[in-house]
């Protein structure tokens, strides 16, 4: 404003009007006040439109919560004919290839941001960071087709047979080798969150000030400690929240699952061979032909506990987060 | 002369308002006379449901504007169960569905009764994927077995026992199935509990199952890509989709103890005779299965396909639209259906099918007036 008055006197004269013309709303400027209320009536219409939501899918499944109550997440059958519904299988395949997903996306992912940020070449960096988070711009329905037409038949010939020989004295691989299944489904979603923990690692590990790698370097430290004691605990915060929003997302993963779990409920089994079905693809499959009453309520209770469990995923990741943030401020170099 | 030649002018226009009123008359009572009636303030009619009717559906409702009145009809291709909650919730004109409506779907209807009108005939076809076998031979009984997973292997002796001559190979079966509901699944289901009590008591009949075993996937292109990739693999897809992509199809043995595959002569001569058989039990409102029906050139695992809409229409004009293009449909738009891979309907369905069309109420009144000029 100074600059401007001491330009010309035309822009001293407008800035002398606008001054006199000031509204005040409450002893805050007009623009102050808009902007105030108008961003928190945002917050309210958000807060409101999912409030909305959870309300309509609850009061939707109400038939089957009183019809099933809490056997609707035991229950081994989702049969319409008989009236009979529960998503027990869907429960614990979408359990399954989430958790499976993340126990090899987060090292990978984490592994993948180390290289990116500590021992890259520079050059290399930028378009290999490029790449990765191009990944994280493939359609899931891509992923799915991949999956079905590449991936599959992959497994059923050669990976699969492969881990029946090599392993099959573990629980894991035991059954038929078909190519869908949970397996195949768990991998999928392994390269689908992939690319979401690599970003969001790396940005948090960019951001560790330099100071301390160079402290850790003076005190005579290797690369490897640099990582494992400057790095790591100084980004862990971070790199938690990224996974927990990767593992979001492969709960929620509905199309890509469902072209290559096979989508039959089976007996719950620690094969990953077998056939299985996730809550959004019992979602996806059934939803087209649900007829109002028992058949629509099961469907939308599934999407119901859909919505609970990653709930209760987001909670615990605060939580954690929380936690780990004390911890951080305690000490910085102990892990 | 000025006088003469005004007298002559109102004599004219007197004459011919009374043609008018006689012609508008005759429209309101005589049915029987086609093409009599004037076209309607043309209104455009929508419906949704069956994916197996979307191309004859497609085609029919293509030509039907310039063949009468040009009253557009906007279909979605949605699936039958959800043709069927549309036009519960109303937001259709009709519905089109593969498995008839069971009685506890009919009983949610909130605007009165709902009539059944088949409007064209569908297929389920068993395709395979065994390296070297060009022939297979199935009953009803073995498929059920199968799809119970009580037989495993190709070789087993059930099947080998219908195929002397053909080396089946010593290889695990994957059944292929759908995964979302489908009025595919409901004709399948339907033959399987008519021809197996297991199967009746077990999975039973709908567009959607519990099934025992097996790998689902969505839609026949699902299902077909499924089993080309597996080997050993065995699913149902509808039968005019198998012929379009050359699927290998098994030839299953029909209630006359004859080995018979998909074509459309036999799932037409399936209703034919078993229509001709069972004259008497065919219900009034058309909801029935025509499954493992009698003769020898009958394709056991065939079905009806139906509009559903409501007997008491609000909107008289579209009532009467509606009324109009579900006679084309049944009559003219036939017509279309074998280049299509569709069985064109048996002329005894037709009539009932007039019968059906005849109950629509539009205030009071029938709503079908007569076919528009």
């Amino acid at each position: 404003m100074n600059e401007v008055r001491s330009v010309t006197g035309a822009a001293t004269s407008a800035a002398t009007t606008h001054r006199r013309t000031r509204i005040t709303v409450r002893g805050m400027a007009l623009g102050d006040f808009v902007l105030q209320n108008g961003t928190l009536l945002i917050v309210i219409a958000v807060l409101a439109l999912i409030a909305g939501v959870f309300w309509v899918v609850l009061a939707s499944s109400m038939p089957t919560i009183h019809q099933f109550g809490w056997q609707f997440l035991t229950n081994q059958a989702f049969d319409p004919d008989h009236n009979s519904f529960g998503v027990g299988p869907a429960i614990f395949g979408t359990i399954v290839t989430s958790v499976f997903a993340l126990v090899f996306a987060a090292p990978l992912g984490i592994g993948a941001a180390v290289f990116l940020v500590e021992f890259c070449p520079r050059r290399a960096r930028t378009s290999l960071a490029f790449f990765t988070d191009l990944l994280a711009t493939v359609p899931s329905v891509v992923f799915g087709l991949w999956g079905f037409l590449v991936l599959a038949p992959w497994m059923q010939h050669s990976g699969e047979p492969w881990l029946k020989l090599h392993l099959g004295f573990l629980p894991f691989f035991v059954g038929t080798p078909r190519g869908v299944g949970l397996l195949t489904a768990g991998m999928i979603l392994t390269v689908m969150i992939l690319p979401l923990v690599i970003a969001i690692a790396r940005e948090v590990m960019q951001i560790v000030p330099n100071e301390q790698r160079e402290a850790l370097l003076a005190l005579g430290a290797t690369r490897w400690e640099v990582v494992r004691y400057a790095i790591l605990p100084f980004a862990r915060v971070g790199i938690t929240g990224g996974v927990i929003l990767a593992l979001g997302r492969a709960l929620g993963e509905t199309i890509a699952v469902t072209l290559v779990i096979g989508n039959q409920a089976n007996k719950i089994s620690p094969d990953l061979f077998a056939t299985g079905y996730t809550l959004p693809s019992v979602i996806a499959n059934q939803f087209g032909e649900a007829t109002p009453g028992l058949f629509r309520s099961a469907v939308i209770e599934a999407g119901l506990i859909l919505i609970v469990m990653t709930l209760i995923v987001n909670v615990l990741a605060r939580l954690l987060i929380a936690r780990m943030g004390r911890h951080h401020r305690v000490g910085g170099l102990v892990a | 002369m000025s006088l003469f030649s005004r007298a002559r002018l109102g004599a004219l226009a007197l004459v011919g308002m009374t043609l008018l009123l006689a012609a508008c008359g005759s429209s309101s009572t005589a049915s029987s006379t086609p093409g009599g009636v004037a076209c309607p303030s043309p209104t455009s009619l929508t419906g949704a449901g069956s994916t197996f009717d979307n191309p004859l559906f497609t085609k029919q409702f293509q030509v039907y504007p310039a063949a009468k009145c040009g009253i557009q009809v906007n279909y979605q291709s949605v699936g039958s169960g959800a043709g069927i909650a549309q036009l519960l919730a109303g937001t259709v004109d009709f519905g089109a569905t593969d498995a008839p409506m069971k009685d506890t779907d009919l009983a949610k209807s909130t605007q009165g009764p709902i009539l059944h009108i088949p409007v064209t005939l569908g297929a389920v076809a068993m395709t395979y994927n065994l390296a070297g076998v060009t022939k297979l031979q199935l009953t009803g009984d073995v498929i059920a077995q199968i799809f119970l997973g009580k037989i495993t292997t190709w070789n087993d002796a059930a099947i080998a026992a219908l195929n002397a001559g053909v080396t089946l190979p010593n290889q695990k079966i994957t059944v292929e199935h759908r995964s979302d509901g489908s009025g595919t699944t409901g004709i399948f289901a339907a033959y399987l509990s008519a021809v197996n009590a297991d199967w009746k008591a077990g999975p039973g009949s709908g567009t959607t199952l519990n099934w025992p075993v097996g790998v689902g996937s969505k839609g026949n292109d699902g299902v077909t890509a499924s089993t080309k990739q597996t080997a050993g693999a065995i699913g149902y897809v509808e039968a005019g989709y198998a012929t379009v992509n050359n699927l290998p199809v098994a030839t299953v043995q029909n209630a006359a103890n004859a080995y018979v595959g998909p074509t459309l002569d036999a799932i037409k001569a399936a209703a034919d005779n078993y229509l001709a058989q069972n004259a008497a039990s065919v219900p009034a409102d058309l909801r029935f299965f025509i499954v493992n029906a009698p003769g020898a050139a009958s394709y056991p695992i065939a079905g009806f396909s139906w509009v559903i809409v409501y007997q008491n229409q609000s909107d008289s004009t579209k009532g009467q639209n509606l009324a109009n293009t579900l006679w084309w449909m049944t009559h003219d738009g036939q017509q279309y259906s074998n280049a299509l891979n569709y069985a064109v309907l048996p002329a005894s369905i037709a009539t009932k099918d007039e019968a059906q069309i005849k109950k629509l109420q539009c205030g009071g009144s029938a709503c079908y007036k007569g076919l528009f000029g």
